[in-house]
């Protein structure tokens, strides 16, 4: 019976990774043929012209990145420190109870609140905007991970830099987050990577852009954006771009879950004891 | 030690002696539970004194009282007084950073940063005194020296703390709070978690450490405390029972709660 058992798991177990695999596997069948250096380095071509790439989705990707994290990053932080070091109070309850709310809520409500408030009253679509909206939903997932980070660092660590003379802000920034680093980095790239691939949240804020820009006020492209114009566009040289987009957009998100795991792995094999 | 190696402290000389702790009715609650009750003692300076007593007695509260490491604590409360060299550490105004620095503290488990040997002493110097490199230098080495763990340790400064040996470790863990030359050394069970090698040599540097040094020393090993203490406190549900010379106290002790507890009829 118990062999039965085993075998019934690993069959889930090689399921489990069959679409990762079915997906990175078409996705490379259908993209890499549209993917060069020059995919990388120049801008989409007009309909009918070969080639082209989409050198400004990527640093439109990136630049949005850029602006989420420094949203994200200090707030999150910020927070989770608080949550784990002064986790007992009422307000502490409350904030991770609605860090755990704003963690499921649909990406597309995350980009009509920013539409709302950040889209309307300057009257059109920018960088900022798209990079607030998807910012704000790195904040729950950076919070959580933090308060979990901070609060495996031993008691005894905190009590030996106060017994040093070390002033409470500087225990718990010095020592505290310092020995909690490599989990709290770990956690940033997961959050990273998962916003990184949002589209809804950017269909009204960020907006998209087919020519190049880098101006924070304006519109800007996004790699999901591009991908999901060019897909459900008429034409079959778009539609190729379209999957070679998705397969660099893959490619980013996994070189950042890949850095995140290396990050742990170098990090806690010194902090345990 | 020179000069250069006193960041912290007025330097003590030979005529002022300083690290003199005087307890008056002192009282501490955690919450509604009273810890600590009515405790009034002096510690004298260069010297060891041993506290004593069977689990929960107190002992640790009483030691944490020392460096107000126990004000983190939510609902923690005190009344009464303790003096280090005449001065209310209680008193308002008194900076809780400087009182660590002057009464350093080594906890029951080892507990370096997981950082290298060097940065572990050099942290209190550099956050306290800001100190150039060169006397960083001499304030970790000299550290070191005290702590008896330099000559195993010179060579490889630069190497991760978590490392070391648990025994070393903990020396290390001295060392730290000697760089900030402290006036008292608060040691919180230090050995009860080491081999007996180890716990030798801890107490051969507190023996070494008293000369200029007040110590107080929390241990559930009486050997211990009769070995290496010259006054023994015996504590007992928060209230002191008993102190006086380590020697009358383990041969004839007054109270008799006391000589039922170091003749092992209970704790």
């Amino acid at each position: 019976m118990s062999y039965v058992m085993v075998a019934l798991t690993v069959v889930a177990a090689g399921l489990a990774i069959v679409p990762l695999v079915a997906i990175l596997g078409y996705l490379i069948k259908q993209g890499a043929g549209a993917l060069s250096l020059e995919f990388f380095t120049s801008m989409p071509k007009p309909v009918g012209e070969a080639g082209g790439g989409m050198v400004n989705a990527i640093l439109g990707t990136l630049i949005l990145i850029g602006i989420a994290s420094s949203v994200g990053l200090p707030i999150g932080i910020g927070a989770g420190l608080y949550l784990a070091e002064r986790g007992g109070t009422r307000l502490a309850n409350l904030v991770r109870f609605l860090a755990d709310v704003l963690n499921g809520l649909p990406s597309i409500v995350m980009g009509i609140f920013a539409w709302e408030f950040l889209v309307r009253p300057i009257g059109h679509f920018s960088a900022l905007a798209g990079g607030a909206a998807i910012g704000a939903m790195m904040i729950p997932l950076v919070t959580r991970t933090t308060e979990e980070m901070v609060r495996t660092v031993p008691q005894s660590l905190r009590e030996a830099a106060l017994a040093l003379g070390f002033p409470r802000w500087r225990t718990s920034l010095q020592i505290v987050l310092r020995t909690a680093l490599g989990g709290i980095v770990t956690g940033v790239l997961v959050a990273v990577a998962r916003v990184a691939g949002e589209t809804a949240p950017l269909l009204f804020t960020a907006f998209g852009n087919q020519f190049f820009s880098t101006k924070l006020t304006q519109p800007i492209a996004a790699l999901p954006l591009q991908v999901f114009v060019y897909a459900i566009s008429p034409y079959d040289e778009w539609h190729a771009q379209a999957w070679a987009g998705a397969l660099v957009l893959i490619a980013l998100i996994l070189i950042i879950s890949v850095i995140s795991r290396f990050v742990v792995r170098s990090k806690h094999g010194r902090a345990n004891d | 030690m020179s000069a250069a190696l006193q960041p912290a402290a007025p330097a003590p000389t030979a005529t002022t002696v300083t690290g003199r702790i005087d307890v008056e009715h002192f009282d501490f609650w955690y919450g509604k539970t009273q810890a600590l009750h009515d405790i009034t003692l002096s510690i004298a300076p260069r010297a060891v004194t041993a506290l004593i007593g069977p689990s929960g007695c107190g002992k640790s509260t009483f030691l944490r009282s020392i460096n107000r490491l126990n004000e983190l604590i939510p609902g923690a409360r005190r009344s009464g007084e303790i003096r280090l060299d005449g001065e209310n550490i209680y008193q308002k105004g008194m900076d809780v950073v400087t009182l660590r620095q002057r009464v350093g503290m080594v906890f029951q488990r080892w507990n370096p940063f997981p950082k290298s040997i060097y940065d572990n002493v050099a942290y209190g110097p550099r956050i306290n005194a800001q100190p150039n490199r060169v006397d960083l230098d001499a304030i970790v080495e000299s550290a070191l020296r005290r702590a008896a763990l330099w000559d195993e340790v010179k060579d490889r400064l630069r190497d991760s703390a978590l490392a070391l040996s648990g025994g070393q470790q903990q020396r290390l863990c001295i060392a730290r709070a000697l760089a900030n030359d402290p006036e008292v050394l608060l040691l919180d069970e230090p050995a009860s978690a080491l081999d007996p090698i180890a716990t030798q040599k801890v107490e051969e540097l507190v023996y070494e450490l008293k000369r200029d040094l007040t110590i107080v020393i929390v241990t559930h090993n009486l050997q211990q405390a009769a070995r290496i203490s010259d006054r023994t406190a015996f504590f007992y549900l928060g209230k002191l029972i008993e102190m006086g010379d380590t020697q009358r106290l383990f041969t004839s002790p007054r109270e008799e709660r006391t000589e039922a507890y170091i003749t092992g009829r209970f704790g």
